[in-house]
């Protein structure tokens, strides 16, 4: 097994990131510590994807610095993500699930009961023997997340992971979430959805041009947010 | 019409030489598209997966070899094996093994070529997520040549193909002994040039059977695999 090694506290200190000429991200710094669910909403473009990215280090920054419980090594140990549209493994349902535990390091005698459990945990104990491909959105979306909860991580970065389900899969999809959540792993998540913010929010980074222009308490967010472009966002306006 | 049914007449006949010929010709082809694959698709990963000074120039390279003359790899393999060549204490000149390892080197780019294109694809599809799972640099290449694996048993093919129907590399290299290395395509261009085309002939069809049974055989195969695996 791997060393117990944390990767939270996640500091994102003065980041930068750019691709070619745009700059994705600019000066961000933000501290993500244990505690409630973190959403992070923003029109299209505002850099949401790239902070996940960042956070999970699959990239690194063009300035500024990233660390995990206070390393800087980018290789993952306690954390995990889920992609808006996760790539499945052409193999089964539970050998997604097996690859993601060997991955971890789990040892190979205790990786099939551990997998059904994973299974069970998302509700796909009955489709465990099918390939992976041929499950719907939501359920491959529910099988990314059982491959991530493998990990065992204490945080788990989602990238709108309900963005293009319907409102059955979103809700089952939302509940695994906030089980999740419930079992103290620290959820950080972009949405598009202020209802899915409303669900499942502690508290909210609100983000704009590759910055982060507020952030705050779910509720206090929702109910007085501070800024204009906040408040224009929230009343459905078209923020750019 | 009477050559070609003389041609029958010799399959019908289940004629001993003629079995020999095709027992040889496809355990030859099928060593060397085994050993090509086993070093040819990793060399393909490989290639897809790194970056490194002279890369582009590699992948042009190995890209152009694809088009390698038979007769050129059976001349350089010659060179390699015959009595003062580097490689020439081995004795294997004008056996079974200098024709395998003509057709290997004939065959290697046809399969990490594609290889190289495949997996290159492949990894931009899967880069995030393997990298989310914290895959290193070994386990990369081995789940990306697993799932791969029915896109890349098209290059296969085309190595079996191409090692089937090639006549210059085990000519050069085998010496076209009969009884020992002679070959179907090395029969059938012997025969031509004697002018007894019923032989020629008849080899020419079981050829083109066997290349068409072991290509339905391969598609068969995969398309049950596909459909259990999804």
């Amino acid at each position: 097994m791997r060393a117990p090694l944390s990767d939270l506290p996640l500091v994102i200190d003065q980041v930068s990131l750019e691709a070619g000429a745009a700059r994705l991200l600019d000066r961000v710094s933000l501290t993500i510590a244990p505690g409630p669910p973190t959403l992070i909403i923003g029109p299209n473009g505002a850099g949401k994807t790239s902070l996940l990215r960042l956070g999970m280090g699959l990239v690194s920054p063009s300035a500024g610095r990233v660390t995990w419980g206070g390393r800087t090594e980018r290789a993952p140990e306690r954390r995990a993500m889920v992609f808006q549209r996760p790539v499945m493994l052409r193999r089964s349902a539970a050998a997604n699930v097996g690859y993601a535990l060997a991955q971890a390091g789990v040892p190979r005698s205790s990786r099939a009961a551990r997998g059904a459990e994973l299974l069970e945990r998302v509700g796909l104990a009955d489709l465990a023997g099918r390939p992976a491909r041929r499950l719907s959105g939501g359920e491959q979306q529910r099988l990314a997340l059982a491959r991530a909860l493998a990990r065992k991580p204490e945080i788990l970065l989602l990238d709108e992971p309900t963005a293009s389900l319907d409102p059955a899969a979103s809700r089952s999809v939302e509940e695994i979430i906030l089980m999740a959540a419930q079992s103290g792993i620290k959820i950080v998540m972009a949405s598009h959805d202020l209802g899915q913010v409303r669900r499942l929010a502690g508290d909210v980074i609100f983000m704009l041009r590759g910055t982060v222009h507020e952030r705050g308490t779910a509720s206090d967010f929702l109910e007085t947010p501070v800024t204009p472009e906040a408040a224009a966002f929230l009343r459905g306006d078209l923020v750019i | 019409m009477s050559d070609q049914l003389n041609a029958w007449q010799l399959i019908l006949d289940g004629d001993p030489t003629l079995f020999a010929i095709v027992r040889l010709s496809l355990a030859v082809s099928l060593v060397a598209v085994a050993l090509a694959a086993l070093i040819g698709m990793p060399l393909g990963a490989m290639l897809a997966l790194t970056r490194f000074h002279g890369r582009s120039v590699l992948i042009v390279l190995l890209n152009a070899l694809m088009g390698l003359p038979p007769v050129v790899a059976g001349l350089a393999v010659y060179l390699l094996l015959s009595r003062s060549g580097p490689l020439g204490a081995l004795g294997i000149l004008f056996t079974p093994a200098a024709m395998v390892v003509a057709q290997t080197i004939l065959i290697i780019p046809i399969v990490a070529a594609p290889t190289r294109q495949t997996i290159e694809d492949l990894w931009s599809e899967y880069r995030d997520e393997l990298s989310a799972m914290g895959v290193g640099p070994g386990g990369r290449m081995m789940t990306l040549l697993w799932d791969a694996r029915f896109s890349l048993l098209t290059a296969v093919l085309a190595g079996f193909g191409r090692a089937a129907a090639e006549v210059g590399a085990v000519m050069i290299v085998g010496g076209n002994i009969a009884g020992f290395t002679r070959t179907m395509t090395t029969t059938i261009a012997l025969e031509t040039s004697k002018g007894d085309l019923p032989l020629a002939l008849g080899l020419g069809l079981i050829l083109v059977a066997i290349v068409i049974a072991i290509n339905a055989a391969v598609w068969g195969t995969r398309i049950w695999a596909e459909r259990q695996v999804g």
